[in-house]
């Protein structure tokens, strides 16, 4: 029942934004999350921002998965060849 | 979906299942728990099982608020169908849950108003447009979820809203860990964290269990490679006999939480004691409302009778939800209990135990 997924703010107008992923748009409510601002990744869950998502770390976690999985295709390449 | 299939590289997954056998080398068999329901499900659907070296176990844990809402909750929100002028709002989770005698399903067959929302504040405007009736929000949730009904429970009282309460349900997370951290039937030596209970609580939160009870915690994303990586840190924790608690979620969860949704949930919310379904009582793990918001509350404001609590025979939810049993251990498992016909509670969730071993497992036992 946790389930709740990053989504973009688009707008905002007291606690009431607009927040968007895959072209899906959601009314949602900021009052959890104050400073959220247009443009912000948040975590939205049962209509509200609960959490901001830190680019800068998800894009860090990202480079580590890119890292594992280039080195793994090497590894692959070499036992095969 | 921008921040989410990203995770899912399968060369990675594969690399990191390739650390996880070498540092399972260094451990006997260690018994880990996913507390979180959403991961029970992420780890069935992309069936990372597989991944797992032979000796360590993952069990699932006590995560899934609608699974661990005892009897008499549901109970009471079966009296509430029951009366007159009432709408009952809820989330989709809870309708099809049995109770001693009925479910809201049943209920709603049978002519009750009973409305599914996605959130509270859907809940609000049900009130606002019925001003005839009285409306019963059902709140349950962990303390990703409580918030959310606080912040409503503030514009309700803002609004001057005069027709809405919540039968509150509410369960906070560390102390129902803690209490299976100290039973020594079950034997957790690691635990994944629920990741957006964290994202509110913040991982100081689990401090107490890394420092007093010596469990090592990680606070892992739902991705597979999120979940991996997340055993990965644990084993290491483990065999390095260095309990922490950290943080593999780490574009969500910081160490110090949401405080602006914790003063929120704190402001109209406070701990008590409660009952967790198969567990017990635990202490300070349940929410209740402040006295100044007891208007909001509505088993003081609009009292209902409550029939005696049955539970049905044979179901073992509750070892399951404590992580002793799996579902395939109970007998009424894909016979008597199916996803269509649910026994338990475990089975009614799609993030219930028993549910997700159905789903993505099989039926057989």
């Amino acid at each position: 029942m946790c389930v709740a997924v990053p989504m973009k703010l688009t707008s905002l107008d007291g606690h009431n934004g607009v927040a968007e992923t895959g072209g899906v748009k959601l009314s949602i409510n900021t009052m959890l999350l104050p400073d959220a601002k247009p443009g912000d990744y948040v975590i939205v869950h049962a209509g509200f921002a609960i959490q901001h998502l830190d680019v800068e770390e998800a894009e860090r976690t990202l480079e580590l998965i890119r890292e594992l999985a280039e080195h793994e295709g090497d590894k692959e390449d070499t036992e095969s060849g | 979906m921008k921040y989410m299939r990203e995770f899912r590289e399968a060369g990675a997954t594969k690399a990191l299942a390739k650390s996880l056998a070498g540092a399972a080398e260094r451990l006997e068999v260690v018994r880990l728990m996913e507390v979180c329901g959403t991961h029970t499900m992420s780890i069935a659907r992309f069936g990372l099982r597989s991944f797992f070296p032979e000796n360590v176990m993952l069990t699932s844990g006590p995560g899934c608020p609608v699974c661990v809402s005892p009897h008499a909750y549901i109970d009471t929100a079966v009296a509430y169908c029951r009366r007159p002028d009432t709408i009952v709002t809820t989330f989709g989770d809870m309708v099809r849950v049995p109770g001693s005698s009925s479910s809201l399903e049943s209920e709603q067959a049978a002519g009750a108003d009973v409305r599914v929302v996605l959130s509270t504040i859907d809940a609000l405007r049900i009130a606002e447009e019925n001003p005839e009736k009285e409306v019963v929000f059902l709140a349950i949730g962990f303390e990703t979820t409580a918030p959310t009904i606080a912040a409503a429970v503030l514009e309700a009282r803002d609004s001057g809203l005069p027709n809405f309460a919540a039968l509150c349900g509410h369960k906070v997370m560390p102390p129902a860990m803690a209490a299976l951290a100290s039973d020594p039937e079950i034997r957790i030596d690691g635990y994944i964290c629920p990741p957006h209970v964290s994202a509110i609580i913040g991982g100081d939160a689990y401090r107490f269990l890394a420092d007093e009870y010596g469990t090592p915690c990680v606070i892992a994303g739902f991705e597979p490679f999120d979940v991996l990586q997340g055993v990965l840190w644990l084993l290491e924790m483990i065999a390095d006999s260095k309990p922490e608690v950290r943080i593999q979620y780490s574009r969500v969860v910081s160490r110090e939480g949401n405080q602006a949704a914790l003063a929120i949930l704190y402001e109209v919310f406070e701990a008590k004691d409660d009952e967790w379904r198969g567990i017990g009582p635990i202490p300070g793990s349940g929410l209740s409302f402040r006295k100044e918001f007891f208007d909001f509350d509505a088993e003081r404001r609009w009292p209902v009778e409550v029939e005696p609590t049955c539970v049905p025979e044979g179901c073992i939810c509750g070892e399951v939800l404590k992580g002793i049993a799996s579902p395939r251990d109970c007998a009424l498992f894909g016979t008597a209990c199916t996803p269509e016909s649910p026994v338990g509670a475990c089975m009614v969730s799609s993030e219930g135990a028993c549910a997700a071993a159905f789903k993505y497992e099989g039926a057989n036992r």
